[in-house]
């Protein structure tokens, strides 16, 4: 008995393993719920909960291709813009490197979606008029020009404020900042009203007159002196390509010396100002430098915005789902019945096959649900994973795939019994044996799980996650749970004995069939050969056999009396160890 | 079950043994006509069934209707776009779906109000959704992409763990067969290819694989040779390996398709067309195929692969003379 307490110790050491697994995960869990606002329960996608979902493909004119920071980029717009519509608990993702997702809980309007579809602008306007909002008269003061009565209909240039008709006065000066509708695209050679992206500021801007597509690249920098000292001072520079550097050239002649706010530009993205600087010195060589009261965040995240803002990024929308409440949560418990039904189908099964030893399957079973169920919804929580029918469906298919390994790791213990093992040793070798077997097929199992993860798009994606959580799951729990609870079990005398209803009962497994055909001659088992189907295998077996006879190999010891066992007291099964058949000889243990 | 368990019992002393390497042929045969029959009668029938996900489309769903009568939303969607053909469908029971050729905006809110109208619901009660057609190729062309990756990886993995890329190429005959004719099935009862039929293909792939890598090992561990001894030639080892996990093979099955016939049954009958009942559909074929196809097509492949090599063939010939020897 001395011996045998290892695989007891190593039993008793692997389920502390797995009780430590539960601790930190529903430790983690724990700590969740009390300092993170988490839940219990995994946060559920669209289709279970009811929402919004829009596929959108951002489409860049001229090349096909969007890089990920314009992707990036993109999506950081598209958040502008569904926060400025006022829809609140939002998500924006990317999906497969060149899709954005939006999902967004409830029915959102027709207004949000035209919002969310339009395409990004970047423009350069001079400014006409500029002022606080909601105080017209006040913030119009001292700029505001006495409105000509008959205006020209040919302005002089874009700065002319001949172009301020009484009508467009009246409007600038009642002009509210939430009127601003961003899907609509101001004729470029008109002028236009608008106001600061925070609503900060109110202005009336000339016609376009550099586009976005001739700014070829924003920075920020530390302004440097001529000598090339740092100023510590943050700044955003532009860069024109040959046109926008001629038409800006033509804008900073103009706005130079101009009085403000008709020395100002105004750079405008989904209409409306992201800055208006006022232009101090003629630009002619397209390199522009815009100071003011940056920080290094700050100047950064103009400069970005300035050239992406360039970028003719617009959405397509590939799809757009909407669910209902009601419609979700019945799926959801669809999915649920299905899982249950599935679940209690292979319960049955297993009892069936394996007796009590099913409940060693059902009780890792629990254990495997446990512990995915845990991992999921701290997922969920932590890196935003949403279990949705695709990941439901995904878990269900791991029943069969995790049970799978019990029914490999059980047949090969039935295979060592068969062999005429005491139950102990077939445990240990049947788990050396099977435990290769898991690994090889559960690696190639994960392997599709990555490749699909990594690549798919979409449902594919959930679908893929639970399948290669469950895979390693099932490995933990055949390894910490199934593999000691046998360990422990075969201790046992109801399994050890071979118990009938035991699911590992020796003599139904044929192993003492064949200890007692020890003292009969071999043609017992040719004749129960003769019985099985197939001429070409009834004359290989005893072909085979008396191949082996004549051979005169160490195999024909069947017709020795039994062995007497060591030590052991498995005396049901020991005697039938020098018994086995010929042909059983070559998959020896070694 | 005592009965079966008399059936390992036998199959695993080899005292009972089906001869399915050996009759390769047929299998072959079998599978080749499935296979081509897959391609033929999908084709013959003008195609796949390809769903909105990728034609393209507005989709309309209603549940809980006290009376889902489809005429009601065929009128509903003709009552706003008179041309259009509304392909209605009842879901769970007491829903109604409706799909339609895309429409515009207006006419999609339209449509809405109509059917709110028509089934006396509020608006909001009224599922909407809009499937522009690169969609469904979108997640197809990723999952090809996905399938060769895989491929390729899973056909490394196994000839370095198996140290024979003879075992790859059988598995992979074997999976590829398993796809067509999962595929083939599915074009043959006509039910709509949709992203989540896809994702079911998929999980074939690594089933299909998975189920083919347990038997191998058993075959590997058959046929790792040098027992001098063994009257067993190559062919017959393979065999026996086969025969050895047949029981685990069909214990196997069972217990991965009982969840999924779960899912089937329940998507089919209580849920309706929809994301369970097409994975559960493809992975139910798929499982059942795939079962076949590596007792009956991989392993036979790999026994034919490997027989031609010439120390294979020295062994085979010692064992059929020892046999002979013991004959006569």
């Amino acid at each position: 008995m001395a011996k045998s307490n290892t695989p007891v110790r190593k039993a008793r050491r692997a389920l502390i393993g797995l009780a430590a697994i539960f601790v930190v995960l529903i430790g983690l869990n724990t700590a969740g719920a009390l300092f993170a606002g988490w839940n219990w329960t995994p946060k559920l996608a669209l289709d279970l909960e009811g929402g919004t979902e829009i596929r959108l493909a951002p489409v860049v004119e001229g090349d096909g291709e969007v890089s990920s920071e314009q992707l990036s980029q993109a999506v950081s717009i598209i958040r502008q813009r569904i926060d400025a519509a006022g829809v609140s608990e939002s998500e924006i993702t990317t999906e497969g490197g060149s899709n954005i997702v939006v999902s967004i809980p409830g029915q959102p309007d027709e207004q949000t979606l035209e919002r969310i579809e339009a395409s990004a602008k970047l423009d350069f306007r001079p400014v006409l008029l500029a002022g606080t909002p909601a105080t017209s008269e006040v913030g119009a003061e001292g700029t505001t020009p006495t409105p000509d009565a008959t205006p020209a209909p040919e302005p002089t240039d874009p700065s002319d404020l001949s172009q301020v008709t009484p009508a467009l006065q009246t409007a600038y000066d009642n002009f509210d900042c939430a009127s601003i509708d961003e899907t609509v695209v101001p004729p470029a050679d008109e002028p236009f009203l608008t106001c600061e992206v925070d609503s900060s500021a109110k202005y009336l801007l000339g016609p376009v007159e550099v586009t976005g597509e001739n700014l070829s690249d924003a920075t920020s920098g530390v302004v440097t002196t001529s000598t090339g000292a740092s100023t510590g001072t943050w700044a955003v520079n532009l860069q024109f390509d040959g046109k926008g550097t001629e038409e800006f050239a033509a804008v900073t002649t103009r706005l130079t010396g101009l009085e403000s706010p008709r020395n100002q530009f105004a750079v405008v993205v989904d209409n409306k100002v992201i800055i208006a600087p006022a232009s101090n010195a003629v630009i002619t060589d397209g390199r522009a430098q815009i100071t003011g009261s940056f920080d290094q965040e700050t100047s950064k995240s103009l400069a970005d915005q300035l050239k992406y803002g360039a970028l003719p990024i617009s959405f397509t929308v590939q799809s757009s789902d909407t669910i209902s409440a009601t419609l979700g949560s019945e799926q959801l418990r669809s999915g649920l019945i299905a899982g249950a039904i599935g679940l209690l189908l292979v319960v049955v099964y297993s009892l069936f096959q394996y007796r009590t030893l099913g409940l060693v399957t059902v009780a890792s079973l629990v254990v495997a649900a446990a512990i995915t169920y845990l991992v999921i919804t701290i997922l969920s929580w932590r890196e935003g994973y949403r279990l949705s029918l695709a990941g439901v469906a995904g878990l269900i298919v791991a029943i069969g795939i995790t049970a799978d390994s019990f029914i490999v790791y059980f047949e090969r213990i039935r295979d060592e019994l068969r062999d005429g093992r005491g139950l102990e040793g077939a445990v240990e070798s049947g788990w050396k044996r099977a435990l290769r077997t898991i690994l090889a097929s559960d690696t190639v199992n994960f392997l599709a799980a990555i490749v699909l993860f990594v690549v798919a798009i979409g449902n594919v994606r959930g679908f893929a996650l639970t399948l290669g959580i469950t895979t390693i799951i099932d490995i933990i729990v055949v390894t910490l749970f199934t593999h000691p609870v046998l360990q422990l079990l075969a201790k046992t005398r109801f399994f050890s004995e071979g118990h009938r209803a035991s699911g590992l009962d020796p003599k139904a497994l044929g192993a003492v069939y064949r200890g007692r055909a020890v003292f009969k001659a071999p043609t017992v088992v040719a004749g129960k050969t003769a019985a099985s189907r197939g001429e070409a295998v009834r004359r290989q077996t005893i072909a085979e056999r008396k191949a082996a006879e004549s051979s005169g190999s160490t195999t024909t010891a069947t017709l020795e009396p039994p062995a007497t066992p060591s030590s052991d007291s498995t005396s049901s099964s020991t005697g039938s160890t020098s018994a086995r058949k010929p042909s059983n000889s070559k998959k020896g243990k070694r | 079950m005592a009965s079966f368990s008399e059936f390992g019992n036998a199959l695993y002393t080899g005292a009972r043994s089906i001869n399915i390497v050996g009759r390769r042929r047929t299998w072959f045969i079998i599978s080749a006509v499935a296979v081509l029959l897959s391609i033929l009668i999908p084709v013959a029938r003008g195609g796949f069934v390809f769903g909105i996900e990728f034609t393209g489309g507005s989709e309309y769903q209603i549940s809980n209707l006290d009376n889902p009568d489809q005429s009601i939303a065929t009128d509903a969607v003709t009552s706003v776009v008179p041309t259009a053909v509304p392909k209605v469908t009842t879901v769970s029971g007491d829903g109604i779906r409706v799909q339609t050729d895309q429409l515009g905006d207006d006419e999609s809110t339209a449509v809405r109000q109509a059917l709110a109208d028509g089934y006396d619901v509020p608006v909001t009660d009224v599922t909407e959704s809009f499937i522009g057609p690169s969609w469904g190729a979108d997640i197809t062309g990723q999952a090809i992409r996905g399938l060769i990756i895989f491929l390729a990886a899973a056909f490394v993995f196994m000839a370095i763990y198996f140290r024979t890329w003879k075992m790859s190429i059988a598995a992979m005959v074997a999976l590829l067969h398993d796809l067509v004719i999962t595929a083939g099935v599915y074009g043959i009862v006509g039910f709509e290819v949709t992203p989540a039929a896809v994702i079911g293909f998929l999980t074939i792939l690594g089933y299909s694989l998975y189920d083919t890598v347990v038997v191998f090992d058993k075959i590997r561990e058959n046929t790792r040779g040098g027992d001098a001894s063994s009257a067993r030639t190559f062919a017959e080892s393979v065999n026996l390996a086969v025969n050895q996990t047949l029981v685990r093979s069909i214990n196997t099955s069972v217990v991965a398709i009982l969840p999924v016939a779960g899912i089937l049954f329940i998507g089919a009958f209580v849920l309706g067309a929809g994301t369970l009942r097409d994975i559960a559909l493809a992975l139910f074929i798929g499982i059942l195929v795939g079962t076949y196809s590596t007792i009956f097509v991989a392993a036979p492949l790999y026994s034919l692969l490997r027989e031609r090599e010439p120390a294979v063939q020295k062994e085979t010939k010692r064992a059929i003379e020892l046999r002979e020897k013991s004959l006569s």
